[in-house]
């Protein structure tokens, strides 16, 4: 029998630890693992292994020439390697999905001094990579719920390494239960004029990187987080709310060139982005007033990129620009000292 | 300890006396103008997108600092404190011209893809550099072996860049195919981006090949120091 201690108030607990928090993202990203397998089968779940294993020994490669304590035990390396398998389309190159995830250890992270210390969100990091260097795999998209997707991988899942990837054009064709052309809902949206309906969006039955299709299930593994007080909900909020308000505003200037805010909320990787990497601890402002301008900012950025920008999707340039303003945001932010008179923000006396 | 600095201090005094063949690798190793002195990130980042460009680069660099540093080692005790930046810019700048006409007569497609960079090595701090920093102050001999160096040590630089950048960003080395057709191009090693990996890359790899030299010249100080402790 195990023995009980009784003990009088107060009863102090600790904070929960770094690694405590990010296991428990981890937990929070395992149902999104799991969907992304079921929608895309074998070759999602390959994603997810081999960029995962990639930052892990990425990780393990750069504490050792350091010198550095083992960081593995954190987790944020296998965050960082499931975050980004998500971001990536289903059919990506495994290689270069390797490559990615080096790129985002690297870096994204262990130059700038590891964990804490990285201005950028380390997954956007590799992603930005690849997306600038492989430009045709990155936008090559295939459908999801396909018959055989439980025994087959998609043709340019097993590229050969420093290959290019064998096209999915005929693949897609034959295996596509309706017409698909090869594009997501935000591109369809941005080059066709073709809406998507939003209650498919929600349940994510599109086509879309691995792990961003799902709108309704990366909301309630984010509220998981936000109930366990391990997430900041205002950042989140700020930035769907930034999102929703400028395309609202758009929408009502012109409503047949701008799709409505609530298509834009749930497509893409909006939802993903928002709820699991802005929110990124180290890359987002500590004071609460710029959480909240830092959301804002990202939610803004993210609708001026897909509606203006030559890409459909803007989530990802979003964050890393939020990233990179958010020491500036801290400064310009900072709270008054209480019992002290006047505080000068860049120069200016505020009361 | 202290017989130990002194000596140390006379072997740099004696490693600082003019030694041709030294000051002819300095700028090839120890003071490479690019990988040490970070000078002349211009051209190093924009031309060296492919290994062409980088050699044309680095040749026309070379040989406009040869001839500057030779003129300007010559005319030294000619041209006067107040006006020499003025001189050296003059000297620079007929070299230039004559390089970008070369270029221009060689290869106009090279001519094309290098564009505004040939002109722009009239402001090449390594070149302006070496002219205030050495030629100026050497004879004529010791200014030549520097420029050498220097420009040696410039292109060397720029063939280590350019060389990454095509074969990762083109899959080929001076144009020639080097992993077949079925070779998936990194298109970002050939855009402004790549320049600045590869750079860092680089600099990298140079600083921890230093660092670790570095450490094992102290080393066996350091295990002096201990024992007499």
């Amino acid at each position: 029998m195990e023995t009980v201690e009784v003990r009088t108030s107060p009863h102090v607990h600790g904070a929960p630890s770094v690694a405590t928090i990010m296991r428990n993202v981890v937990y929070a990203l395992l149902p999104i693992c799991i969907f992304a397998t079921y929608q895309f089968g074998l070759s999602a779940v390959a994603l997810i292994i081999v960029t995962t294993l990639a930052c892990i020994f990425t990780e393990s490669f750069f504490n050792r020439i350091s010198g550095t304590s083992d960081s593995l035990g954190d987790f944020s390396a296998v965050i960082t390697g499931v975050l980004l398998a998500l971001t990536l389309p289903p059919g990506f190159p495994l290689w270069m999905a390797a490559v990615a995830g080096f790129i985002a250890i690297a870096l994204g992270k262990k130059l700038f001094g590891g964990l804490g210390f990285n201005v950028f969100n380390p997954a956007l990091v590799g992603r930005a990579f690849v997306q600038a260097a492989f430009p045709v795999a990155i936008t090559t998209w295939t459908p999801s719920l396909t018959a055989a997707r439980f025994t087959e991988f998609i043709p340019s899942t097993l590229t050969f390494p420093f290959a290019v990837p064998a096209a999915v054009d005929q693949w897609n064709a034959q295996v596509a239960v309706d017409a698909f052309s090869g594009a997501t809902p935000l591109a369809l949206s941005k080059f066709e004029n073709i809406p998507t309906d939003t209650f498919l969006l929600l349940f994510g039955t599109t086509a879309g990187s691995a792990g961003e299709t799902s709108a309704l299930l990366i909301l309630l593994c984010g509220l998981y987080l936000i109930f366990r007080n391990m997430l900041d909900w205002r950042i989140p909020a700020a930035v769907l709310l930034g999102a929703f308000l400028t395309e609202e505003a758009f929408h009502l200037f012109d409503s047949a060139r701008f799709p409505d805010p609530w298509f834009m909320l749930f497509s893409g990787g909006l939802m993903l982005g928002a709820m699991f990497m802005a929110s990124d601890m180290v890359g987002s402002p500590v004071t609460p007033v710029g959480v909240w301008i830092f959301g804002l900012l990202i939610g803004f950025l993210t609708i001026i990129i897909r509606l203006f920008g030559g890409l459909n999707e803007g989530i990802m340039y979003a964050i890393l620009l939020g990233n990179a303003a958010s020491p500036l945001i801290d400064a310009a932010t900072q709270p008054r000292v209480y019992g002290v008179t006047e505080a000068k923000i860049f120069g200016k006396k505020v009361d | 300890m202290t017989t130990n600095t002194s000596a140390a201090h006379s072997e740099v005094k004696l490693k600082s006396q003019p030694d041709s063949m030294d000051t002819f690798l300095r700028g090839i190793w120890q003071d490479n103008p690019v990988f040490v002195m970070l000078l002349g990130m211009c051209p190093v980042l924009a031309v060296t997108n492919s290994v062409v460009n980088a050699l044309a680069m680095g040749i026309a660099s070379l040989f406009v600092l040869f001839c500057s540093n030779t003129l300007v080692a010559l005319l030294r005790n000619f041209i006067p404190k107040q006006v020499r930046i003025a001189s050296y810019i003059v000297i620079i700048a007929t070299f230039v011209t004559v390089v970008d006409y070369v270029i221009q007569a060689i290869s106009l497609d090279l001519y094309n893809a290098l564009g505004a960079f040939i002109q722009l090595i009239v402001v090449n701090c390594i070149i302006l550099g070496r002219a205030e920093a050495f030629a100026s102050k050497n004879k004529v001999g010791a200014a030549m072996l520097d420029a050498l160096g220097m420009g040696i040590g410039f292109t060397l630089a720029l063939l280590c860049l350019g060389g990454v950048r095509e074969i990762l960003g083109n899959g080929t080395f001076l144009g020639i195919s080097l992993f077949g057709e079925n070779f998936q191009a990194w298109s970002v090693m050939i855009l402004p981006p790549g320049g600045f990996f590869v750079l860092g890359a680089w600099l990298l790899l140079f600083n921890w090949l230093k660092e670790r030299k570095d450490m094992k010249a102290l080393s066996p100080d350091l295990q002096l120091a201990e024992t007499k402790n």
